[in-house]
């Protein structure tokens, strides 16, 4: 038997924790706004405790994204944070930030690291100058094609890495508040008050843009604490070519839960963990069966394409 | 503004003399106007390794003879290689480098620590500065880049004044920032819109400014995400024609409202420079390696005045209207302040339609000035003719306007319009001018 890689997925609460690791994670991130990007749902310290023992008995990992790009206030809370995540014993730190590094360094020097700068993780030098500095993992850019990908593995023999293999991508970050500011522009030439009243702009209300010249593509747009975030129209989808990435030994599969239903997320990953496990119980003769893609068309959203984000395509600059 | 309602946070800077003016050199010439108008240094970019994949960027050969101008001024050029490299770009840097250095660069812009370590192993001569991609917003941050070796950073335009001073309290070193030009509204290099939209890669220099784009923005209408329809129900054609109008796609503007835009206004820090220089930002940045020769002389010249003005006597500075009257001049979008005093809101992002050109355009090049006859030899770089108002402006103090009387040209014979690009013609000035002042007029006259 091959090395199994490991199924990795966020969650945002316990309850979804429980779902996610009955469904076949063998790997969970999870974390709070304050200090981690983008997550399903915010998990305080007392929750992510409670996460680490419920992975320990379940043999699940526990991950905490502390990947926000920090600013100086921040950074008074770093040290404790850290410090309980290590306490805690959860079983790694992601993070973007040189702060974090700094602040491991001197407040929980044996918390485990992984290295993801998102959009910007996109080569193996850059991956080994982080390895050098203590990370364990990169995560790699979305980004990348599967060339770029398996070079990677190649090339980081002593290094995990990870790539996301389903869900939404992030495609642009600011540190505005784009709909609030475009909502009080319209009240402004209504003559309105300028201040937003009563209006959720948060992950919660299901907001989207559309771009004039592409009306089939819907991009999830929502605000929170750290700004701005828009998200991909399409969800990535690699099941069929999972093998590929296996094959390549990459280390870690993540699934993307974020904006998606509990239900749309178990099934995602059953499947994938049908898959996996199948192609290590036997990689010589694994075939793929279409009814754990079809199980996946189910419950995606008809408006959303099931893509293979940018892995077979040829980008220019 | 903090300006003139709170005392000045004051930080150490670390060029002691002088903050440095760093400007946009898109070619050679642009670089030789930039210095000449007052730029302490140009930051440039190569043919390789830049986020401006589509500029006239520098050969080794062009940049020998850009850091030969620079010397007579004493000035400084540094080379932008701030992509984030993938795999196939590895290989290469060290050479590259190596020759940025043998052309006399005096930095790299770099954001890839790939390409930083590189540098410091393979040309420790060649001062590395961190570069804006890197998000650079807390001063641990900034510590960790000068623990690595970094003599300086330049920071996100997130940060805000009140953030440098703490930046400048905790860490001794240089610090970089933008005052001028267009921005990303998204974190620099956290934008992978391009990518998704045209496959451009943003970060290795093919962004193609969907920021800018018209987008429309809508609310999702289903109450509950686990209420997805099935796909059966989403092949009856009756089902999908309600869920798209009616529920999933809930309209959040009226017809004659403008459009969602993320597009920021530019960046314009002249009325602010005195905070800036006293909380000890030690380079101020123009962006724009894009941008026309008139906008970067322009904008050089002015801020060039205003920063030797409030050193020469900060006490008794003040912010002369015509520096502002100037900047406007170059200036083709509305102007704000970016993250330095607040967070952008309704009136820092562009909703209207853009105004695309600058109000005036490079018309002449002074080439020679002869004091007896108060005649200019000007090589025309757009189309001028009599009876038109024209500015001069040049770096030395050089500013008048008047009204073209007759052409001539090199053989004295006269023309109804300069028409030819680069031709040298001759006009009467009412005011001396010398080699390397500018002739502008104000668009579509």
């Amino acid at each position: 038997m091959t090395k199994k890689p490991e199924l990795l997925v966020t969650a945002g609460s316990l309850e979804q924790l429980q779902k996610y690791m009955q469904a076949g994670a063998d790997a969970v991130l999870v974390g709070e706004q304050k200090y981690g990007m983008r997550l399903p749902g915010d998990m305080t310290l007392a929750h992510i405790r409670e996460a680490v023992q419920r992975g320990k008995e379940a043999g699940v990992k526990i991950y905490v994204a502390v990947n926000n790009i920090m600013d100086n206030q921040v950074l008074h809370e770093l040290p404790a944070y850290l410090t309980a995540l290590q306490e805690a014993g959860v079983d790694a730190i992601v993070y973007g930030d040189p702060s974090v590094l700094m602040t491991v360094r001197e407040a929980a020097p044996q918390l485990p690291l992984h290295w993801n700068a998102e959009m910007t993780s996109t080569n193996y030098k850059t991956a080994t100058y982080w390895a050098k500095r203590g990370a364990k993992r990169v995560v790699l850019a979305r980004e990348l094609n599967m060339d770029q990908v398996l070079e990677m593995k190649e090339q980081l023999p002593n290094m995990e890495v990870e790539v996301q293999v389903h869900g939404m991508t992030n495609i642009y970050h600011s540190k505005r508040n784009l709909v609030k500011s475009y909502m009080s522009h319209q009240n402004v030439r209504n003559h309105d008050a300028v201040e937003v009243h009563g209006e959720d702009l948060t992950i919660d209300r299901g907001l989207f843009l559309i771009e004039q010249e592409r009306q089939e593509e819907k991009y999830p747009i929502y605000e929170d604490i750290n700004g701005t975030h828009i998200m991909s129209s399409d969800d990535i989808c690699m099941l069929e070519n999972i093998h590929e990435l296996l094959e390549g030994r990459i280390d870690s599969l993540k699934i993307e839960c974020l904006l998606k239903s509990d239900r749309y997320n178990e099934t995602i990953i059953r499947s994938y963990r049908l898959a996996i496990d199948a192609y290590t119980a036997d990689p010589e003769n694994y075939e793929f069966q279409p009814e754990w893609l079809e199980a996946v068309q189910e419950v995606q959203d008809p408006e959303r394409e099931l893509s293979y984000g940018f892995f077979y395509k040829e980008q220019v600059y | 503004m903090l300006t003139s309602e709170k005392p000045k946070l004051k930080g150490k800077r670390n060029r002691l003399d002088k903050p440095e003016l760093l400007a946009p050199a898109g070619n050679l010439e642009k670089l030789k106007f930039a210095i000449h108008y007052g730029a302490d240094a140009v930051y440039i970019g190569g043919q390789k390794y830049g986020l401006r994949s589509n500029a006239d960027n520098f050969s080794f050969e062009e940049m020998r003879e850009g850091v030969e101008f620079a010397k007579k001024y004493g000035a400084k050029v540094f080379v932008a290689t701030n992509i984030y490299a993938h795999n196939e770009d590895i290989e290469g840097i060290e050479e590259y480098l190596r020759n940025l250095y043998d052309a006399g660069i005096s930095a790299i812009i770099a954001a890839d620590p790939a390409i930083i370590e590189t540098a410091q192993r393979v040309v420790p001569g060649l001062e590395v500065h961190v570069s804006t991609q890197q998000s650079i917003m807390n001063w641990q941050t900034v510590k960790y880049w000068k623990e690595e070796g970094a003599p300086r950073v330049v920071l996100a335009r997130e940060t805000s004044l009140e953030e440098i001073y703490e930046m400048k309290q905790h860490v001794d070193i240089e610090i970089e920032a933008f005052i001028h030009g267009a921005m990303c509204s998204s974190y620099s290099g956290r934008c992978v819109l391009s990518n998704h939209f045209t496959d451009r890669d943003s970060n290795r220099g093919g962004c193609c400014q969907s920021c800018r784009w018209k987008y429309d923005l809508f609310e999702d209408g289903r109450a509950d995400l686990d209420e997805l329809i099935s796909e059966k129900e989403a092949g009856q054609d009756s089902v999908l024609e309600q869920f798209k109008v009616g529920i999933t796609q809930l309209p959040l503007f009226q017809k004659e409202d403008n459009p969602f835009s993320m597009g920021s206004k530019d960046l314009c820090m002249i009325e602010h420079l005195p905070d800036l220089i006293e909380v000890g930002v030690d380079s101020f940045k123009i962006e724009g390696r894009m941008k026309s020769i008139h906008y970067v002389a322009t904008v050089v010249n002015v801020y060039r005045q205003v920063i030797d003005s409030y050193m020469a006597d900060p006490d008794n500075y003040v912010l002369k209207p015509e520096w502002i009257e100037e900047i406007n001049k170059a200036a083709n979008r509305p102007l704000n302040t970016g993250f330095f005093y607040d967070t952008p809101d309704h009136e820092d992002h562009i909703y209207e339609p853009e105004e695309k050109a600058a109000p005036y355009d490079f018309a002449g090049l002074v080439m020679d000035y002869d004091a007896e006859t108060g005649i200019a030899t000007i090589q025309q770089r757009n189309h001028f003719k009599p009876g038109q108002i024209v500015e001069f402006f040049g770096p030395n103090g050089t500013f008048f306007k008047q009204t073209i009387e007759e052409i001539w040209d090199e053989s004295g014979a006269p023309l109804d319009a300069a028409r030819h690009p680069l031709q040298r013609v001759r006009i009467k000035v009412q005011e001396p001018v010398q080699y390397f002042d500018m002739m502008r007029k104000k668009n579509g006259k």
